[in-house]
This record gives C-alpha cells, sequence and structure tokens, in this order.
C-alpha cells in the first residue's frame, strides 16, 4: 500500500519538509526523551523561553521535567568531538508557557544544532539553512542577524553594572532609544555617551546598506574584529537572491550568559512572532562544562498555523 | 511571483487608537504626519475607519488592550502608555516616547501615614507587576491587593495601607486625604509596533516617525 501523502497537514507537511532539506544537508535526526532532570533547567532557567516547568517525580522519588527546551538536553547528553563538525536536527515537543501567557502550552519545533569547529563557514552554512527555511514557509519572509559580540562591547562601555546592562540590552531589543538615553541620563553618563549603541541600533536593513556604518562604528568602539567576522559570515548568502531579505539588525538580541557572535530571528509576513530564532552559542556549552562550538536554530511549528498558504512554497 | 525587497504590498498601515481624549490628540498628530482619516473623529458608534488613500486604517480600542492587538499582529502599530508597557511587558518595538499623557507612577498613603518596616506592607494597586517589582528591588515584603479601580478608597477603607496607581495632577489623593510618597517611574504615550508587521511595512511607519518628529526621522 502506497503512502497517502493528502492525509498530511499543513503543519506535517511542513515538519516534513524542513526535515528533508535538514537531512539534505548532511544533519542527521536526534531523539530524545520527553522527560529530563528538573535540576538541568533550575540551573539554567534564564535560557528557557518558557516562565515554567511541569514537574513530576519519578518512581525512584528523582524531580523530573517535561522538556521545555530541547538544546539544553542536546548540549548536556553530548560529548566533544574536537575537530570536524557534529550536524544534528531534531522534531519534538516541547511545554512552555510563553511570556504574557498563563497555561502551559505544548509547542512542535524542528531545529538543527552544529557543534565542535563551528568556523565562519559553518556560521554561513547555518545561516542559509535559516533563510532557506524561511524560503520553504513563504516568500515574503526577513531574516533579522545580529552580532552579540558588538552589541556587548558597546552596552559594556555605557554599564557600570549588571542591572543597568540589562536594562539597556531589554531596550535594544525593542528598539527603545529613548529608553537608553534615559537609562543613561539616570546613571550621569557625558551627554552622547549612548551615541555608538544608538547609532548601532539606528542602522538596520539589507547587508549592503548597512554594513559599511556598522563596521565604521565597531572599529571606533574597538570591535572591529566581530564586525569583520558578521561581514564575512554574510559575504557567501551575498548575490543569492535572499540578500535583500537579509536584515542586520542589533534588536535581535540573546541573553549573554547563553548566547555569543550572531544571533538571528526570522519572521514571515502575516505571523506577528518570530517563526525561527537561533544563534551561537559557546558560553552555554562552557556553562555546562563543553568546550566544543556551537550554533543552531529552532522553526516554531505552532506559530504557522495561520500561515497564508498563498505566499508559501510548502504545497 | 516574487516580490522585490520586503515592502508588503497590502499598504494599509493598521493603527489601535486608544479610546477617548488622548487617543483623539494621538489622532491629530498621525494626521499631521499625513496619515490622515478625518472619519475617526466624527462622532458616531463605528470602530474601524480607513482611508486608502492615505494608507492607513485606524481602530479604536480599550487603551489597556492596545498593546495586546499590536502584540498579536491586528494592529502594525499602536499607542500605549509606559504604564501599560509596564504591567504586560508586551514583545514590541516601543519606537517612540510621543511626550504626551504625563504623569507617573506613585505610592499615595493617607496623609501622616507612617510605615511600620516590622510588618508586611499591604499594597492596593491595579499595576501588580509594578508594584511587586518596586518593593522586591528594596528587599520590602508585601501583600499585594489586585483592585481593578478606586483604588483611592483602600487605604480610607482599612483594605491597605498605600497604593501604587497613576497620579496625574493629585487632585484625587488630595480629595482622599491622600499623598504621594514616592515617585516609581514616569509615565507618558509610546508608539509602539508589532515587530513582524514592522519589518513589512517599514517604510510607512518610518514616514510616520519622521512626520512625528521622531528618531529614525
Amino acid at each position: 500500500m502506497e503512502l497517502n501523502l493528502s492525509v498530511m497537514d499543513d503543519l506535517e507537511r511542513i515538519s516534513f519538509l524542513l526535515r528533508g532539506l535538514y537531512q539534505d544537508h548532511g544533519f542527521s535526526r536526534y531523539r530524545m526523551s520527553k522527560f529530563e532532570e528538573y535540576d538541568l533547567y533550575s540551573r539554567n532557567k534564564d535560557f528557557l523561553m518558557s516562565e515554567g516547568v511541569i514537574t513530576f517525580n519519578d518512581p525512584s522519588g528523582r524531580l523530573m521535567a517535561l522538556k521545555p527546551d530541547v538544546t539544553l538536553s542536546i548540549v548536556k547528553n553530548g560529548r566533544d568531538i574536537g575537530a570536524g563538525l557534529r550536524k544534528l536536527y531534531y522534531h519534538e515537543n516541547v511545554y512552555r508557557v510563553s511570556p504574557g501567557e498563563e497555561e502551559f502550552r505544548e509547542e512542535t519545533q524542528v531545529g538543527v544544532e552544529c557543534m565542535g569547529q563551528v568556523d565562519g563557514r559553518a556560521l554561513s552554512e547555518t545561516l542559509r539553512l535559516a533563510a532557506d527555511s524561511l524560503e520553504l514557509l513563504s516568500s515574503r519572509w526577513v531574516l533579522e542577524i545580529s552580532h552579540l559580540d558588538i552589541l556587548e562591547a558597546l552596552t559594556d562601555a555605557l554599564a557600570a553594572e549588571d542591572g543597568m546592562r540589562e536594562r539597556i540590552l531589554a531596550c535594544a531589543g525593542q528598539k527603545n532609544l529613548h529608553g537608553i538615553r534615559e537609562i543613561c541620563r539616570e546613571a550621569g553618563l557625558a551627554e552622547g555617551a549612548e551615541g555608538s549603541l544608538l547609532a548601532l541600533l539606528e542602522n538596520y536593513g539589507p547587508p549592503r546598506k548597512v554594513m559599511p556604518a556598522i563596521r565604521r562604528i565597531a572599529e571606533e568602539n574597538g570591535c572591529g574584529d566581530a564586525a569583520r567576522e558578521l561581514g564575512q559570515i554574510l559575504a557567501p548568502l551575498m548575490g543569492s537572491g535572499l540578500e535583500d531579505r537579509l536584515w542586520v539588525d542589533f534588536s535581535a538580541t540573546g541573553g549573554l550568559k547563553y548566547y555569543n557572535g550572531i544571533a538571528f530571528k526570522g519572521f514571515l509576513e502575516g505571523i506577528p512572532e518570530p517563526v525561527l530564532s537561533g544563534g551561537q552559542y559557546d558560553r552555554l556549552m562552557r556553562r555546562l562544562g563543553r568546550k566544543d562550538r556551537a550554533v543552531g536554530f529552532a522553526v516554531f511549528l505552532h506559530r504557522l498555523e495561520r500561515l497564508n498558504r498563498e505566499g508559501g512554497h510548502a504545497e | 511571483m516574487r516580490r522585490e525587497g520586503t515592502e508588503s504590498p497590502e499598504s494599509m498601515l493598521n493603527v489601535a487608537l486608544p479610546k477617548g481624549r488622548l487617543g483623539e490628540k494621538v489622532y491629530q498628530l498621525f494626521a499631521e504626519a499625513g496619515f490622515e482619516c478625518p472619519a475617526v473623529l466624527e462622532n458616531s458608534r463605528k470602530l474601524i475607519f480607513e482611508n486608502p488613500e492615505a494608507g492607513v486604517r485606524y481602530f479604536w480600542v480599550k487603551p489597556s488592550d492596545v498593546a495586546i492587538y499590536v502584540a498579536r499582529g491586528a494592529a502594525d502599530i499602536g499607542v500605549a502608555g509606559k504604564d501599560i508597557l509596564l504591567e504586560y511587558r508586551p514583545d514590541v518595538y516601543e519606537l517612540m516616547d510621543l511626550g504626551i499623557g504625563k504623569c507617573r507612577m506613585a505610592v499615595a498613603a493617607p496623609v501622616g501615614f507612617e510605615e511600620d518596616g516590622a510588618r508586611t506592607l499591604r499594597v492596593a494597586t491595579k499595576f501588580s507587576r509594578i508594584a511587586r517589582d518596586y518593593y522586591a528591588g528594596m528587599g520590602r515584603d508585601i501583600d499585594i491587593i489586585h483592585l481593578n479601580g478606586s483604588i483611592e478608597i483602600a487605604p480610607i477603607l482599612g483594605l491597605s495601607d498605600v497604593i501604587v496607581d497613576i497620579v496625574e495632577t493629585g487632585t484625587t489623593l488630595r480629595e482622599n486625604h491622600l499623598e504621594v510618597r514616592e515617585t516609581i517611574v514616569p509615565i507618558s504615550t509610546r508608539l509602539i509596533a508589532n515587530k513582524s508587521g514592522f519589518k513589512f511595512k517599514r517604510a510607512a511607519v518610518e514616514r510616520l516617525m519622521k512626520g512625528l518628529g521622531g528618531q529614525n526621522g
């Protein structure tokens, strides 16, 4: 009996298309248990996208959790390989309370993790794969990309303590430039001290338009290496036909305890929240005792339920 | 067929305005910035108005709901008080401080009230999160009493020791024998945008911001 593909709904079709894409790019399937010891999440609470975790005691009395996240489990259960790359993809359910919501939800995500000797080429390929994932879903997408080392350097130049740093980064994520001015004024910084950070945040858009200014700002603030690295990571994507839908945008932030280097988020027209989120997480690897470098992203399938299929390719 | 760039072919900019005098004032600012839709100010029960020529669609919503419409993408942009943004923390861009609707979030208590640091402080408020964050920053043990209105009567009736609420002129406080003890944060009206909508209607949003004299203009 042949498999009747018409029985699949849109989300099932999309998940298989994404899995096929990742498999074609040399990623192998990673399967995991639905449960993990709660301790892993309590020690890395800020990493979670969830405001809560469903816990229970297993028969031996250990406090367990229904997974609110996939990456933490992959990092914890993996081993360093040093040279080369370990490329994994997953298709898993997670259990979360999203910020602003009050109920737990089961959410499905498909994603990739690339660990090992993650160099500029691996980062470019991951960005390209993220762009190809969005292209598979719709022709109307934007992938915003930032480099957290640049954002961190410019923020640290202003913030004397962690609380101020977090407030500035929160404002950066909201394109709230007046908020950053206010924080710096309250802290008694010299007028205009925040100028470089504001200029960085104001320069968003396709790389060919904004990268010259970003390189200049980064050079002037002692983080030219990171801007050059960002340029090199983006270079292979220029001329691909996708470049107008890549936005360099430093409002794409991430928790600096876990993330470093490039961070990115994918948006589809008509879907109010990002449908894809990813970046480098070498710092998370170090926190969990790993030496390898790592980059990855997830596509949030539950956010695609209202996708207007007219512009999509998933059919 | 592929469309060039990321600008949406749907030219309408969807704007959620807060019902009331503040919303009318905001509309005037938007109209002066080139996003006119005169029907908005007509005295009718209609809630949605559009002007295809100016590429704008306005709708009136309850002020505390504006951020929900924007975060959920029903509106591309909206206008909300900083109090609402601090209390509900919607995942939106906060693009401009419009400098109107100025007031402050404050702690107020009956005139002559002396706080007993040895007892849990009972705080009546509509803004539980703001109050909790404020007192947590001071390490103060509090009991939040969430109310939806007439906050000022809570200390008079012995329901709470203090209140955390918006103070504009202070007249209501004075009339109820209350006084401001601390200002928590200044409040004003902000232009907010949906993070996804902004990507696809960037030109229109930036044109509006430029018209409003904003930072990206």
